[in-house]
């Protein structure tokens, strides 16, 4: 890691930097490593896949390849909210087990903004009752004396229904 | 300057696989007694590519191995050795060897040493015995003993150094064997020198190498790369070279025992996959397409006129329009050529089952005649390295339950010899592979009471003779007596099916008593390609692969029926087809839900058809299969999912996933009514 005079300057030498990106969701404020981030869209509609759970919205040509897009809200239980002109859709890369990256895209209320946090600033949430369940939060940061509540994509988006499945059993 | 041999592994192995299956069927054709040099030549060539080619890359064991063989192949070029049935079964058995040797090098695994040392011994003991036997053989028979010295005659071929070999070059390899060497060169075709082409060689030679230690090998491993270019005799020079040969014994258990591993062996390879990344490509299949891409190319800038055109007017489109036309029309050439690309002659699939016929007829003590046709029924790559397996099951189950023992069949008044037909051809869109024989057919009573047995059918069902032999592709279900160990535990058809539904295919098996069964498989040409039916139901929009649609029809209100007040079926030319609401399965708001203001779609899989109740047909068209598992995962009911001209997602029903589905649901509204106290 060579780091330019003018970095040093600027930055404490033994921090390690993280870029967040940033949206909204009901009214909180969420960060995802913004290195996962491969686009941000508008919401448009997309083709519904039957018997699967009302979060999974359906899927989405994304320059030929089939994304799934996952409402937030729903995902979490938060209530439903009309999707409107800041809707957008956040594709990100995903590591998955066992197989290599999967493309998902996750329905928020509004992207906010790009922040550079020090990872030593990012502290460990305690339990207390953000809508996110704990058990998908990284941690917390501080910026500006607003807070973010960092996600771990690959937990997130791996539970439950988006678990990969070898084989379907018999 | 170095080169890095390793990039050039993956094309070694390739081709020495491939040569091994060419020295495979060349030496079945010979134990059938057609003896043909052309045959032998081709063996020999090809062990010969794989000595030289495993010399080059330093897998010495490889070479020390192969060299063993080639002696014996030469023997038998010579006519010094009379082709028998034990040295043919030898030599398969050092080609099973040395596959396995490859693939272990390939594979970066140990080398099983001790079929290495055993199969060796067996060659080296053929080769002993002729010594024995007859003397005049002694010299051609490998022998690694010295003798005073040699005379070598070489009179190459005409063109021999534009295949960029160096006669002078190979007489200065002879120079540094011996102590001494005398050359004798034969200029008696050298023609006058206004007729003398510098690239041809008219030459020929006469070396006598003496002193030395100079052994036979050391002279062949010279002219190792030109043998079959040139015309070479190697003789000793003095008589006193005798030949020490491992003496002859009787080797009957060690063969019993190289038998053994063999099969074992070849068990163990057969369950290894051998699925390649690479591709060959015919030159001719690439030209094609590099000519498609420059009309491409062509339309393109026409095309591109149109849009710098400033005074784009009427007059303009028609010739836009014509413009269009013909980008539709090589796109989709284009589209095709490269399909072609990855298509692959059936016979690869084929070429082991000579093989697999002869070494399980001897085991089973039956008299087999395998026929194929149509080996080169081309097939997408990726089938073609998936459908072996399924297709090796079938044989063998044959083989093992499908013909008779000779002396059963002549009793039946059949012919000794049993024959196994195996044919592939194109119908429409799919590839057809059967596999015929004309056994003594399935046993309809022995299926049945094996499956009332094992509880896949209830006592008092009465099922047709179609729904009967379909059984024998039911999890969990044998009819042999004896499990064997080819078939018999049941594990069989069912992975056969399976393995061929994931293919998008489907088997099905016909049979009459006493005359033979047939297994016909179906296989989409390509994976990647589909031609589909689009189908809209509310706002959604699905497609149907058009391979499984037998009709549509509309709906008269008079041919439906209710069965047990739930299932609805349809009355179609006496034949009842359940109707199968896609709405209601897939959870869709569907813009009728009246049977008469729809359509129904007739699809069949695996015998079983449903109607399937749909709002709307919206059109034909070819789609390209994407994933749903790369980025999400498996959904029942759905094959994949394809982008519209539109661009929007549009995802393909699987038929018999759809049917699963169906009966699940069906199975649930029948504990229902049970459960609900009614009688049916």
């Amino acid at each position: 890691m060579s780091e330019t005079a003018e970095d040093i300057s600027q930055h404490d030498v033994q921090k390690e930097f993280k870029e967040l990106l940033t949206f909204f969701l009901a009214g909180e404020e969420y960060g995802v490593d913004i290195l996962r981030v491969q686009e941000i869209k508008g919401w448009d509609s997309v083709t519904n896949i039957p018997n699967t759970p009302e979060y999974i919205r359906g899927v989405i040509n994304i320059r030929g390849s089939i994304v799934p897009i996952i409402d937030m809200r729903l995902r979490f239980n938060l209530e439903k909210r009309e999707y409107d002109a800041t809707t957008v859709v956040i594709v990100l890369n995903v590591v998955s087990a066992g197989n290599a990256d999967r493309t998902m895209g996750v329905v928020v209320d509004a992207v906010s903004d790009v922040y550079n946090v020090p990872i030593d600033d990012v502290k460990a949430s305690p339990d207390f009752g953000t809508a996110v369940d704990t058990e998908f939060v990284t941690g917390l940061a501080t910026i500006d004396e607003k807070m973010i509540i960092v996600l771990d994509i690959d937990h997130m988006l791996n539970a439950a229904e988006l678990a990969v499945i070898d084989k379907i059993a018999d | 300057m170095s080169i890095d041999l390793e990039q050039f592994h993956e094309t070694f192995f390739e081709e020495s696989f491939e040569g091994l299956d060419i020295m495979e069927s060349g030496l079945l054709e010979l134990e059938q007694g057609e003896v043909d040099m052309e045959n032998i030549n081709t063996i020999f060539r090809s062990a010969h590519s794989i000595k030289g080619g495993s010399g080059t890359f330093g897998f010495t064991a490889v070479a020390e191995f192969t060299h063993d063989m080639e002696t014996l192949l030469d023997q038998m070029r010579n006519g010094e050795r009379q082709v028998s049935a034990s040295v043919v079964d030898t030599l398969l058995g050092c080609v099973d060897v040395l596959r396995n040797m490859l693939s272990a090098i390939k594979d970066g695994s140990e080398i099983d040493v001790e079929s290495v040392s055993e199969m060796t011994a067996a060659l080296k003991s053929i080769l002993g015995e002729s010594s024995g036997e007859a003397s005049a053989a002694t010299e051609a028979a490998g022998s690694s003993a010295s003798t005073n010295g040699w005379v070598v005659h070489f009179k190459p071929e005409l063109d021999i150094m534009k295949t960029g070999n160096d006669t002078v070059r190979l007489l200065r390899e002879l120079n540094s064997l011996a102590d001494k060497v005398e050359v004798l060169v034969d200029n008696e075709n050298l023609p006058s020198l206004s007729d003398i082409d510098p690239e041809e060689c008219y030459q020929s030679w006469k070396i006598n190498l003496i002193g030395g230690n100079v052994s036979e090998e050391d002279i062949t491993e010279v002219f190792a790369w030109v043998d079959d270019e040139c015309e070479l005799t190697i003789e000793a020079l003095a008589e006193e070279g005798s030949y020490l040969g491992p003496e002859r014994r009787d080797d009957d258990r060690r063969k019993n025992e190289v038998a053994e591993r063999r099969t074992a062996d070849r068990r163990a390879a057969a369950s290894k996959s051998s699925e390649s990344s690479s591709i060959r490509v015919n030159i001719s299949k690439v030209d094609e397409l590099i000519n498609m891409v420059g009309e491409l190319v062509i339309t393109q800038s026409m095309l591109s006129q149109f849009g710098e055109d400033e005074n784009f007017n009427a007059n303009h489109i028609e010739r836009l329009k014509d413009g269009l036309t013909q980008l539709e029309t090589h796109t989709r050439e284009l589209q095709e050529s490269v399909m072609r690309i990855r298509m692959m002659p059936i016979s690869f699939a084929f070429q082991r089952f000579p093989r697999l016929v002869h070494d399980l007829s001897s085991q089973f003590d039956k008299k087999i005649e395998l026929i194929m046709t149509g080996e080169t029924t081309e097939l997408d790559k990726t089938v073609l390295e998936k459908i072996g397996d399924p297709l090796v099951h079938l044989v063998r189950n044959s083989l093992d339950h499908g013909i008779e023992s000779p002396e059963v069949r002549v009793e039946s008044g059949k012919s000794e010899t049993g024959v196994i037909e195996l044919s592939a051809y194109h119908q429409g869109g799919n590839i057809v592979i059967e596999i015929k024989d004309d056994g003594a057919g399935l046993n309809k009573e022995k299926i049945l009471s094996k499956a009332k047995q094992n509880g896949l059918v209830s006592q008092e069902e009465r099922l047709s003779d179609d729904q009967i032999y379909d059984l024998i592709f039911r999890p969990g279900f044998s009819t042999a007596d004896v499990v064997s160990d080819v078939s018999g535990r049941g594990v069989g058809m069912d992975v056969v099916r399976r393995n061929i539904r994931e293919l998008g295919g489907m088997v099905e098996v016909a049979s009459t008593p006493g005359e033979g069964s047939v297994f016909t498989i179906r296989l989409p040409l390509t994976l990647a390609i589909l031609d589909g039916q689009l189908v809209g139901i509310g706002d959604e929009t699905y497609i149907l692969p058009v391979i499984s649609i037998i009709e549509s029809l509309q709906v008269k209100k008079e041919n439906i029926n209710a069965v047990a007040g739930n299932a609805e079926v349809y009355r179609l030319r006496e034949e009842y087809i359940p109707i199968v609401r896609l709405y209601q399965i897939f959870g869709i708001e569907p813009a009728s839900k009246e049977l008469d203001e729809g359509l129904l779609v007739v699809v069949e899989a695996e015998g079983k058809k449903l109607a399937i109740f749909v709002d709307d047909l919206l059109g034909q068209q070819q789609v390209v299969i994407k994933s749903l598992e790369t980025n999400f995962k498996k959904v029942e009911g759905l094959s994949g999912a394809t982008i519209l001209g539109d661009g929007t997602v549009a995802l393909i029903i699987d038929i018999a996933g759809l049917i699963d589905l169906y009966q699940k649901d069906m199975a649930n509204v029948v504990v229902s009514i049970k459960g609900g106290g009614l009688a049916a």
